[in-house]
């Protein structure tokens, strides 16, 4: 590597560094809770069904019917179907368009279709402030896209960190921890070995965040879609009567096959059109079962009209969410996760260190510790 | 440097990418033993990081 390049890479791993590091270590030390938020929700506050053996048979037009009956005057908005528990959320309104804060939310069992009391999720204010505080720094999007952008610095820090490890190394084996010199040097080769190691995912881990910073406006995108799919039915027909719900959600089922209903929106609402029942299902893989795919039931005849493919980037933030989360291989892989957050402090720590502790020396100085494998030290000139 | 010194240098980091994304992956696309891969898989670049530390002298 010539001077010049060296001096160039240095810069930009030293910059892309300083800059990201202090929101990158809020951004560790808030995932570390996080990874194990379902498990932390569950503990301080969720209420869960008692399991049963019984299937999830009961009958949804009764349920619908019972909820109406409990809400009188009321109309059917949507359904939700809960990924983890036996139970059905129907939500009603005084009018079609009543926004979701001012809509009843009744709960049912789904096996024995009789209501229960299950209070909504994520009301833990632990877990619900971490998240902010990670998501959006607790000022929401322009926060978001703000750690969006540290996460694209996190990423060339990174690679500029690779490229550097190239001269470090180069007199030396992989794996070299050197205990018995200075303090410096051992902190060098464990921010090397940390840092090359666990390469792969820190990558991933942030080029996925990078990407669901993305999740306001590809939400939007894709709500957008179906608005517009939704215009080319607004002059259809309002129904003269509604199809049985349970024909519905067979039909939607019987056109994406191997997939289960997460939710269902009645006609005339934001996500379906007049005429016809939107229905969104998820599959039953780590990824497919946060890919929802829509379908569209006539709301007279229970047949499906359409069924419209999800956009690309759409998908793109469905994959990346289970690669941020770590959520997708049981309790063992959270605890990997936990403890590649905690390998990533350490990079963070040191480097900071490591700069921090030679920020003086001059710079021909920094650049020879680096391509002399940390023999020397820019602290002592040689 | 020379491709032979890079490949000197990078042997050992880009084999420990390539088992971690095929942990990443593993898990990702199937259940079960999958998932036991995963935590292998996942679990060696730690293991590496644990072995060479308390080889350190």
């Amino acid at each position: 590597m010539t001077q010049s390049s060296l001096r160039a890479w240095f810069w930009v791993h030293k910059w892309t560094s300083l800059i990201s590091t202090a929101f990158l270590l809020l951004l560790c030390l808030t995932g570390l809770p996080l990874i194990f938020s379902a498990e932390i929700d569950q503990a301080l506050d969720a209420d869960v069904l008692p399991a049963a053996g019984a299937a999830a048979t009961a009958d949804i037009d009764g349920m619908v019917a019972r909820a109406l009956a409990a809400q009188p005057g009321q109309l059917p908005i949507s359904l939700a179907f809960l990924a983890d528990q036996p139970a059905v959320v129907v939500q009603t309104g005084e009018t079609l368009q009543t926004p979701f804060p001012a809509q009843r939310r009744q709960v049912f069992d789904a096996r024995t279709g009789q209501p229960v009391a299950l209070t909504p999720p994520k009301s833990s204010g632990f877990v619900y402030w971490t998240l902010e505080l990670h998501k959006g720094l607790l000022i929401d999007l322009p926060g978001t896209l703000f750690l969006g952008v540290i996460g694209l610095l996190f990423l060339v820090a990174i690679v500029s960190g690779v490229v550097l490890y190239a001269p470090f190394m180069r007199k030396f084996a992989f794996g070299m921890v050197r205990k018995e010199r200075r303090a410096r040097t051992l902190w060098l080769d464990l921010h090397n070995l940390l840092g090359i190691a666990t390469l792969l995912w820190l990558l991933v881990v942030g080029g996925t965040g990078v990407i669901n910073t993305l999740h306001d406006p590809i939400a939007a995108q894709v709500r957008d879609g179906i608005v517009r799919m939704v215009a080319s039915y607004r002059d259809a027909p309002a129904p003269k009567r509604l199809a049985s719900l349970d024909a519905v959600l067979a039909a939607a089922r019987e056109a994406a096959p191997g997939m289960t209903v997460a939710s269902l929106f009645f006609p005339g609402v934001p996500f379906s059109t007049p005429h016809h029942f939107g229905v969104y299902l998820r599959g039953d893989t780590p990824v497919t079962s946060r890919m929802l795919t829509a379908v569209l039931v006539d709301a007279e005849t229970g047949q499906v009209t359409d069924r419209p493919e999800m956009p690309w980037y759409a998908k793109a933030l469905f994959v990346s969410q289970p690669l941020h989360f770590g959520d997708y291989g049981g309790m063992v892989l959270k605890i990997v996760w936990a403890v590649f957050d905690l390998v990533a402090i350490v990079v963070l720590g040191s480097g900071l260190y490591l700069w921090w502790s030679r920020r003086k020396a001059p710079l021909a100085a920094q650049l020879a510790e680096i391509e002399s494998g940390g023999v020397v030290d820019p602290g002592m000139p040689s | 440097m020379s491709a032979r010194q890079a490949w000197r240098i990078f042997r050992v980091p880009l084999m420990l990418a390539v088992v971690t994304l095929f942990g990443l992956l593993s898990a990702l696309l199937g259940d079960g033993l999958w998932d036991v891969l995963s935590w292998i898989a996942l679990g060696l670049p730690l293991a590496v990081i644990a072995w060479k530390l308390l080889a350190a002298r």
